[in-house]
């Protein structure tokens, strides 16, 4: 068996031939039709007529549209910024506990992905809403200040004025955030736990303290690791419909609740599909980005 | 026959001068890593100027007492002391150590001036003397040059000189060096020997290596310590290492070296007699063995040390400096391992035990050509056998 596959053609067709007609089937070619829907005109309810017209782009390009974009690449720009703060601290903790520890600490990162997202964004309602777990904390936190207040001679606080943590942009955020976070640890924990420690040391060796070794050393080692970390966060969370659909509020809807409604209340598939493959292209900036990056550290060797 | 050197004994020696300000000072040092003992009271002086070698098997502890030092472990207990400070409270980049690692740790995303000058710039060193001192540092390492280069465009060598230059640059009170000739071919090994040696006396800073290659720390090394699980074995210089072990461990490890057991059975301040089962003579020192008489002892007789002669019946070889029928052992020739410099030969006694010798190749042509099978005389001088107590 020692041929390559150039010498058992045969074989191999055999073998790349289901995946390959799959993926021309579900997937090449569907996206084709919505591609080319982008160029086309309801005529119908359930008609297009493939015209070649640049109607669709050019809405899609108004400034009311243009807004959501920046609106969404906003927030998932935000949520990939707080997940890569909360992240990296994490990650940095479980490449350096014990090989038992990192074990059940990876496993509770992972442990979300087992949940369906439907019932974490609904778990995430009950501990934000104004009668929801934090708010119940800090009422009674507050009552307690207040009765400490009274005890010690001051005025009370008064009633305790429930914060609105949800149906909001926040809320949309906090709920990104949350859903995202394990996207950012899982590729900065193989990043981190990779490093040579012998160079951390080293900086410390060398004078450098803590902060200042992470800094100087661990960041730009970890830099292709958290070029990853941040584009597998950001993609999913620009494109995130779910989460601004069950905790934002009526402002805080983004691109993809946009196209859902055209390809649903409003029909209009075709300028929906302009929209999608404009979030298309914005990934692909976001990919090449990253190649960049990766590039750079790779030459690096 | 050879001459016989007039220092016979360890006690002969005059006593290596102890100063009284030791740079390093570890009293009663131990650390243990959860049940295991990886260092176990370990009390050392090192002292200014050294070039000192920690030397042992892997897992003796050697390793974790070069990191107690550079501070990135602590002791479980005892004290490390720096120039009369203890160092306890001090983190690794308070301490005036710096440690050249095995790996070199070379920081991959700077250029090599940016990794020399990294420490200086940790220490806030204004920028005009960063640059001379990295220029100078370069050039101490015969990097000069290079400086714009990234240390994925050296080689190995030069990384592992970027990484001394690194640690230099910063005038510590002691370098330490983590197995630094490991990673080398061993043609490289041998130049960084003697540029390592050349480069600590040029610098005049305390130098401590850790290796588990004997020759490495005798070739390099004023003074070394062996060490055995956890316990110093033996602090020495190197010659009083090879010479005067104290004991099988060290003498083992040290070098190639016959070990017989036997029996103390006699012991005068001038003379000892050591009678071991696998020799058929009892061993004859010129010297007395500080042991309980009849008490188990091992005799090490190092292989060069032993003389080889053609053996054609007739009567026993008799050495000038023995009685007659002692130091001198019959034997038949078994294996022989030409090395250019020198020849190794395994000689089978009586009674199955096998003795290896060295005889240096003095001529071209070796005139007695000992071949395989042929009946020697293992000879020795009285002076030769290091009597092991533990």
């Amino acid at each position: 068996m020692e041929q390559s596959w150039k010498q058992a053609k045969t074989a191999f067709a055999a073998v790349a031939a289901p995946p390959v007609f799959w993926l021309l089937l579900f997937f090449v070619v569907p996206l084709a039709v919505i591609w080319a829907y982008t160029f086309g005109e309801n005529t119908g309810p359930i008609t297009i007529d493939f015209t070649g017209t640049f109607a669709n782009y050019a809405r899609a390009l108004e400034p009311l549209y243009l807004g959501i974009f920046a609106k969404s690449l906003v927030i998932a720009g935000l949520t990939t910024a707080l997940c890569l703060v909360v992240g990296f601290p994490v990650a940095l903790a479980i490449a350096f506990s014990s090989p038992r520890a990192k074990a059940w600490l990876l496993l509770l990162i992972m442990l979300p992905f087992w949940t369906n997202l439907l019932i974490r964004t609904f778990a995430l309602i009950a501990v934000l809403r104004e009668q929801g777990y934090v708010n119940f904390t800090l009422e009674w936190l507050w009552n307690n200040a207040s009765g400490f207040m009274t005890l010690i001679g001051l005025q009370p606080l008064g009633e305790y004025e429930p914060l609105t943590l949800l149906y909001n942009n926040t809320a949309v955020v906090i709920g990104l955030v949350y859903v995202h976070l394990p996207f950012m640890v899982l590729p900065l924990y193989s990043a981190l736990d990779r490093m040579d420690r012998s160079l951390m040391e080293a900086s410390l060796d060398l004078g450098a303290g803590h902060l200042r070794t992470i800094w100087s050393v661990v960041v730009p080692l970890a830099a292709p690791g958290i070029a990853s970390g941040v584009l597998i966060t950001f993609i999913p969370a620009l494109g995130a419909y779910l989460t601004p659909d069950l905790l934002g509020g009526t402002d805080s809807q983004m691109i993809a609740n946009v196209i859902e409604r055209q390809f649903k209340r409003a029909n209009d598939w075709p300028f929906g599909a302009a929209l999608s493959f404009l979030l298309m292209y914005l990934t692909f900036i976001a990919i090449a980005l990253q190649a960049l990056v990766q590039r750079r550290a790779d030459r690096r060797g | 026959m050879t001459d016989v050197s007039p220092v016979h004994t360890q006690a002969d020696k005059p006593a290596s001068p102890v100063k009284p300000n030791p740079i390093i000072s570890f009293e009663g040092v131990t650390k243990r890593f959860g049940k295991t003992i990886a260092v176990d009271d370990v009390t050392l002086q090192i002292q200014e100027g050294e070039f000192f070698a920690l030397l042992g098997p892997s897992g003796c502890g050697k390793t974790t007492l070069l990191r107690m030092l550079a501070g990135f472990e602590t002791p479980s207990e005892g004290r490390i002391l720096i120039d009369g400070r203890d160092i306890a409270a001090l983190p690794p980049n308070k301490r005036p150590v710096n440690m050249v690692f095995q790996s070199y740790a070379v920081f991959p995303h700077m250029k090599v001036a940016d990794n020399v000058a990294y420490g200086l710039k940790m220490d806030g060193a204004p920028a005009a003397e960063i640059k001379t001192r990295v220029a100078e540092a370069l050039e101490l390492v015969k990097l000069g040059g290079l400086g714009e280069r990234m240390p994925d465009q050296l080689s190995g060598g030069q990384r592992q000189r970027v990484a001394l230059a690194r640690a230099l640059v910063k005038r510590p009170r002691v370098l330490l060096l983590d197995e630094p000739l490991s990673a080398l071919d061993a043609k490289l090994r041998d130049q960084m020997r003697s540029e390592l040696t050349s480069l600590q006396e040029k610098v005049g800073i305390t130098f401590i290596m850790v290796t588990h290659d004997q020759d490495e720390a005798l070739a390099i090394a004023t003074r070394c310590a062996v060490m055995n699980r956890g316990v110093l074995a033996q602090v020495a210089t190197p010659a009083d290492l090879y010479e005067f072990p104290n004991s099988r461990f060290v003498a083992d490890f040290v070098g190639s070296v016959n070990m017989f057991e036997g029996v103390l059975e006699k012991d005068e301040p001038n003379q000892a007699v050591v009678r071991c089962t696998e020799l058929a003579a009892p061993v004859y020192l010129d010297h007395g063995v500080t042991g309980a008489r009849g008490s188990t002892v091992w005799v090490a007789l190092r292989p060069e040390k032993i003389e080889m002669h053609k053996r054609n019946g007739g009567e026993a070889l008799k050495m000038e400096d023995a009685p007659a029928g002692a130091n001198v052992v019959a034997g038949v020739i078994r294996d022989i391992v030409y090395l250019g410099s020198e020849t190794n030969f395994e000689v089978e006694l009586e009674g199955g035990r096998r003795v290896k010798t060295f005889r240096s190749n003095l001529t071209r042509y070796d005139q007695e050509d000992f071949t395989w099978d042929e009946p020697v005389w293992l000879a020795w001088h009285a002076c030769s056998p290091a009597v092991l107590l533990s």
